[in-house]
Order: structure tokens, then sequence, then C-alpha cells
């Protein structure tokens, strides 16, 4: 019989499978065989360990040693120096960027010095496609209580208690959303796990489903057996093919093992789950175009109320919560509403995951206390901006949020503290911007998403986040006048106030705190004609140096218009009205002498 | 896979899977735990390490101590071997060397159990990575 003495940890999170973490699972595998270890050392693996930036994962323990971007030629070294002789393999620990030192116990790194698990508690810790591992961890113990030993009003009462939050974006009390369903009385109703995840540079969601599904099939249960529902619905893009077939392997374990499916544990409930695929579009995130879509009818929104929970999907009561709310649940019925309520700020209790992406040293996944500041997790957790460059601003809540500044920093992050400082919490991508990032093309960038995503149901959101686009546009080509400034203002609040869904209602925002926060940006573009990070290509100038150069005529003759005039061993002169800003000319000088202005 | 059928039945079944997955519970927590590191290198492994590191694990376990045994290399006392370093929560950790399985019997019983000291110890003149 196996008697594991070590087992290793590999990530199997999509960002570490997109480099190879099956091949060094396989390399492992086949060194532990050649050495006669098979019964001694377990090779597991797991969803997302958070640190992507530094992926491919793969963890030893008991020693809890970190080795990073682990390759499958490594596999034999590992084997070889740290499982049999017990050395640690220096080359593959993680060096502090700060200090140098090497560290190989994660616990010791920055990135996870700050982060408190419990959405996230079983992904780099449980083999996702292993039930037997998720319910040596209280798997199921949280429904089985419920089940036995809670009325549905009990249940209900925890989580109101517990003060919990929908992670979905909008932050709705989650125990009271569960009460009104309840409330509804009908012959069928349904629960629905809101798994879309639209956001640009958004995965929270993704790695939840790929690192932990029966978390989130858990808590379905438990949240239909408090309104009377005996069927669960997830939503879930095609786009994210492994968490599909992990949530389809956990949904055949979990029936299997009959803890979905008729007389769950004995109780007399009933509760199954099936999967609908969404095509993608951002829009059908929001719960009533969600509904519309699994029913077969276009993905639109329509006006609320009624709400989902008086009429819903087939016109019956439905719940709708996002992924991460749901992972929450067991937990708190495992430990309690007043365990989980003592985390994090006043208004918002428990932990957030975000998405941290952009030019900060440790991209990846996190999970916080609510209350942590901007501060803590861009520069502890974070690690700091990439190549020692200025921190400018970060984006929350992704093309519905806002930016915030560097005045922003000690701010305690909630949903409360972010919507009051002209942002939101968003679903948790955190996209982090230096001095080289113009704002008003991250402005443009994200009304680009929006105009393409929005449904166009309502004239405002159709035509109005265009013409801020087209505005923004005519701003950064150097073409905007002050008066567009208003307008941009004017424009984004009426579309604010007269759209239907959260889309339109929330659009504008990435403009209007941009012009809050960056208003002196904005006119550098319109009257200097510069873009003061430099990158906006239409407002760039090349310019020769007549001091460095030496009239060797080599940019003259690569000038693909001609418009470089200069006599041999003099200096050179580009005339800026013809130049096309190709850079070739940059490109051949040999004395430096070109450069952008 | 046989169905679970009621909730004393799920809690039978996570005990019994427990044991599979407390090595992984102990290495995320090791600090509140009994540390033993084994050291096997090739001076180790010959004399007898590995035996003495099973050993060590099946007996905590046994009787009952929650122990996090882990393997190092060298660690320079290459005769003393086996060596073994002990750490007990809150202590600096102390290295006992020519370990056979009835010393390993009696660190347990007396150190690690009681805090008494036993015979081996190998002042320290090294400083591990964390
Ligand atoms: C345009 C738009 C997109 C949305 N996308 C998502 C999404 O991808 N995932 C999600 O959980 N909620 C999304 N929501 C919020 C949902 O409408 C809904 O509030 C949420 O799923 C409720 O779950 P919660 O209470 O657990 O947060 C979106 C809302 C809007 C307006
Ligand atoms: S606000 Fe935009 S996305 Fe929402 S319903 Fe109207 S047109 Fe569609
Ligand atoms: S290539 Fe450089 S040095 Fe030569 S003419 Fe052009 S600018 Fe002057
Ligand atoms: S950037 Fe291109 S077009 Fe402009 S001056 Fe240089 S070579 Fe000519
Ligand atoms: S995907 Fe491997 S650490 Fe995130």
């Amino acid at each position: 019989m196996e008697k594991y003495k070590m087992h290793i940890l590999i990530c199997g999170g999509t960002g570490c499978r997109a480099s190879a973490s099956e091949a060094i699972q396989n390399n492992l595998q086949e060194a532990i065989k050649a050495k006669g270890l098979d019964d001694e050392v377990q090779v597991v693996m797991t969803g997302c360990f958070g640190f992507c930036e530094k992926g491919p994962i793969v963890k030893i323990l008991p020693d809890n040693t970190f080795y990073v971007e682990v390759k499958p030629e490594d596999a034999e070294e590992l084997i070889e120096e740290h499982i049999v002789k017990g050395r640690k393999v220096m080359r593959l620990l993680y060096v502090d960027p700060e200090n140098k030192e090497v560290i190989s116990d994660s616990k010791h790194m920055g990135f996870y010095k700050k982060q408190i698990r419990i959405a996230l508690r079983n992904c780099g810790f449980i083999n996702p496609e292993n039930l037997d591992e998720y319910i040596a961890r209280d798997g199921y113990a949280a429904l089985g209580k419920c089940l036995a030993e809670m009325t549905p009003q009990t249940v209900i009462d925890e989580i109101k208690e517990s003060g919990l939050r929908g992670r979905g974006g909008g932050g709705f009390p989650t125990g009271l959303k569960w009460e009104f369903a309840a409330k509804n009385i009908a012959d069928q109703k349904y629960v629905v796990c809101n798994a879309d995840e639209g956001d640009p540079g958004a995965f929270m969601d993704r790695s939840i489903l790929e690192g932990d599904p029966h978390s989130v099939l858990e808590a379905m249960a438990i949240c239909a057996y408090t309104m009377g529902a005996d069927k669960g619905l997830i939503y879930i893009r095609a786009e994210y093919p492994l968490a599909i077939t992990r949530l389809k392997v956990a949904i055949k374990q979990a029936r299997e093992y009959g803890l979905l499916g008729n007389d769950i544990l004995g109780s007399g409930f009933n509760f199954d789950v099936e999967m609908r695929y969404g095509a993608g579009a951002f829009v059908c995130g929001e719960e009533t175009a969600l509904i519309h879509s699994m029913e077969g009818l276009r993905g639109e929104p329509t006006v609320k109320p009624p709400f989902p929970a008086e009429s819903g999907y087939n016109g019956k009561p439905t719940n709708v919560n996002n992924v991460e709310t749901f992972a929450n649940i067991p937990v708190i019925i495992n430990k309690g509403a007043s365990w989980f309520n003592k985390i994090g700020s006043e208004k918002s209790k428990g932990t957030k995951v975000f998405a941290l992406a952009g030019k900060i040293n440790n991209v990846g996944l996190i999970e916080v206390p609510m209350g942590t500041t901007l501060r803590e997790v861009i520069y502890e957790i974070g690690g700091g901006i990439k190549d020692g460059k200025k921190f400018k601003a970060v984006q929350t809540g992704g093309p519905s949020g806002g930016c915030l500044t560097e005045k922003h920093l000690d701010t305690p992050i909630d949903f409360d503290n972010l919507l009051a400082v002209g942002s939101m919490m968003g679903s948790g991508g955190m996209i982090v911007m230096d001095e080289d990032d113009c704002m008003v093309s991250m402005a443009k960038f994200y009304l680009e998403f929006t105009v393409e995503e929005s449904c166009g149901k309502c004239t405002p959101c159709r035509v109005g986040n265009k013409r801020l686009h087209e505005i923004l546009d005519k701003i950064t080509l150097g073409n905007g006048t002050k008066e567009d400034l208003d307008l941009l203002r004017n424009l984004s609040n009426v579309i604010k106030d007269t759209s239907l869904c959260g889309l339109g209602q929330t659009s504008p925002n990435p403009v209007l705190s941009t012009l809050d926060n960056f208003y002196d940006e904005y006119l550098a573009h319109i009257v200097d004609h510069r873009c003061p990070a430099g990158q906006c290509k239409a407002l760039m100038q090349y310019v020769i140096d007549p001091e460095l150069c030496v009239g060797c005529t080599l940019c003259a003759r690569n000038c693909p218009v001609d418009c470089i005039s200069g006599e041999r061993k003099e200096a050179h002169l580009i005339d800026t009205s013809k130049c096309i800003k190709c850079g070739a000319c940059m490109e051949k000088c040999k004395f430096n002498a070109i450069s952008i202005q | 896979m046989a169905k679970v059928k009621s909730l004393a039945d799920l809690k039978r079944m996570k005990d019994a899977l427990q044991s599979k997955m407390d090595l992984r519970e102990k290495s995320n927590d090791p600090e509140g735990l009994v540390q033993i590191k084994v050291a096997m290198a090739t001076c180790g492994i010959a004399s007898g390490a590995k035996e003495v590191m099973e050993f060590l694990i099946e007996e905590t376990a046994k009787r009952g101590i929650r122990t996090v045994v882990t393997q190092t290399g060298c660690m320079g006392y290459c005769y003393a071997e086996p060596t073994i370093e002990v750490h007990l929560p809150g202590k600096e950790p102390i290295v006992f060397g020519d370990v056979n399985i009835k010393k390993a019997d009696e660190i347990i019983e007396k150190y690690i159990k009681n805090g008494e000291l036993v015979d081996g110890i190998i002042p320290v003149n090294y400083k591990t990575l964390d």
C-alpha cells in the first residue's frame, strides 16, 4: 500500500497549463517511477496558486518548498535533488526582487503574507477532479449540516448575519436575496450560478471553478434548499474549456456519490445541476440578459422589476449569484456567521478575490480581507510597479469602474469606499498603470469595449457611448477642443442616467474618473498637442537633434515619404507635417540623433 | 463508488479520507507542530536514515503527536549519521547524532513528549534556509 511521505503539487490552472504543467507532471511521475518511489511520493495537479506571474508553480510538501518557473526538463533534477537527496534546487526558488533574498516557503513571500483564503481555500491545495480530497477538507459538510440540522430560514439568517454581499459587482446582500427567492411560492424554482465573467483581464471566477468546482456545487445546493428549488443552472462562457471540463467531472462525481440527485444524504431533498453555455457577450453577465440567453432568447436585459426572484428563468422565481459569492457559502455555514463577519470592513465582510494585472511585478490572483488598502495590494502583495517605474493609477471594476490614483492609495478597499471615490468594486479586476500609460487612451480602450458589447437596446448606450468614443479618439489624434471636455462630461451623465441596464449606467465611469483625476492630461492633448505619457502616436513627433546629427544622409535615404531634408555633412531636418511616424529614420541613425517628442 | 447516504456516512468518509490529506494540512501550518528533519544524503541513507525516518513518521502518528517529518541534505555531521534535527514549537532546534531506531524511540518519549534532553546532542553550527 502507498504511504506517501511527500506530496508534489503542480498548478493545473489555465496560466500554468499554458506553460506546460502537464508535461512537468508527466516528467515528474516518470522520474519518480525510475527511482522506485511511486509509493512514497504523490503527485497532484491542483488549481491555480495565484502566483501566475511565476508559473508554472510546483510545490513540494511537507517542507512547503515553492518552486517557480519550472520547466518540464527540471523534473529529473527536482526528484534527484529534492526528493532523493533532500536538497532544495536553489535555482528554481523564488528570489525576492527587493532584497534578492531566496525564499523557499511561500508563506514568507510578500505576495502571500497579507492574503486570507476563503473563496480560494482549496485552489492550489486539492486535486479539483477528486471529490475525496474535497470531502477530506470538510466538503459537503456544510450541505449536510443545513439538511440535517438547519431549517431553510436558519440558513438564510446565518447568511444574512455573515454580512456576505454579492461578489458579481453589485454587492447586494446575499442573505436578503435568498430570502426574497424563498418567499415567492411557485411549483418550480431555479438557482443560477453566474460564471459569465466578461470583464477584460478578470479570471477570478474561472480560477475558482477550475480549482474548486465542488465548492460552487455545494453552495448552489444549499441555496436551493433555502428557497425550495430542485434545479440549478451554471451559465458559463464557452471560452472557459478547462473550467467546463472540471465542472462536468465534478457534477458527475457528485451524482455518483449521491451528493447531487434525489434524496441527498437521506434528507429527502432533491437537487441537480446542469450547464448552460454563453457565447461570451459581456452584457449576458447581467442577470436578466443571462436568463433570457438561457431561455434561448436574445441576450438583452429587461426592466427590473420584476426581479429574477419573482419571475426569472421560464418565468419562475430564480436566484442568481456569482461564482465567488457561492464559494464563500460553505465556509460561512461550517465556521459560522460570527467567524466570517469579523473579517473585513464595517459594511463589507469577508474577503475579495482580485485579478492583479498590468504594470505590476506580481501579476496573479489574490484574496485579501475587505478593507485592505490599495497600497498594501500594489506594493506589498503586488511587489510594486514593474521596472521601477512610477505608479500612475489603478483601474478597478473593469469597464464599469474608474481609476484611482496616488491620493487613493490608502483608501481601504470595500464596496462603499470604492463607490465614494468614483470607481467600483466590480467583479475584481485590478489593472495597474504606470507613467507610460496615457489616461485618455485608457478611457478610449474601455469605451471601445463598451461600444462593442452594448446590446443596442437603448439609444443613450448604443449611440452615446459611440459618441464618447469618437470624441476620445479625436482627442488622442490631437484634434480635440476644450468644448469637447464639457461635452464628454455632459454626455456621460446623460448615458448614466438614461440607460436601462448596468452596462450603460456605468460605461462612462472610466471617462468621468479620468476627467476628474487627470484633467491636465486631457488639456495637454488638446492645448499643447502633446501626450505626456508618450503613448498617442498621432501626437508624437520625430525630431533630429542638430547637435548630434553628422549629416550622414542615411535617414533621408530610408524615409518612405521623403520628408527629411539636409545637405551632406550638415544637420538634417524632418518635415513633421509630412512624416508618417514609421520610425525608420530613428532605427537607421547610428548617432542617436533622432528622438520622439 | 458507494453512495453517501447520510450525514453520519459523510463524516465517516471524511475521517477516513482525512489521513490522506493530513500531510498537506500539516505542512500548511508547521509552526505549531513538532518538526523533524532527517539528513538523507548518501552518508545518512547508508547509515540507516531511511529506516529512522519511516520509524519517526509512523511512531509519532501512532503516539498521537502532530509532527512534520521532512528530509534535508547532508547536515555536515557525516561522522555522526544518521542525524536528525528536532524543532519543538517555540524552542530552538536541536540536532541529535547517531540516531538509530532505539535512539529515535528515546527522543520521541523523552525529548518530544516531555522536553527532557537525551544524549547525542550536536552543537548547532549552521543555519538552515527557512
Ligand atoms: C453589464 C453587466 C455585466 C455583468 N457581468 C457579470 C458577470 O460576468 N458575472 C457576475 O457574477 N455578475 C455579473 N453582473 C452582475 C449580475 O447582473 C448580478 O448582479 C450578479 O450575478 C448577482 O450575483 P451576486 O449577488 O452574487 O453578485 C453583470 C452586470 C452587468 C450590468
Ligand atoms: S444599457 Fe446598453 S447594454 Fe444595457 S440594455 Fe441598454 S443598450 Fe443594452
Ligand atoms: S541618420 Fe542620423 S546622423 Fe545621419 S543624417 Fe540622419 S539624423 Fe543625421
Ligand atoms: S518617422 Fe518615417 S516618415 Fe517620419 S521622418 Fe522618419 S522615416 Fe520619414
Ligand atoms: S495558473 Fe498556475 S499559479 Fe495561476
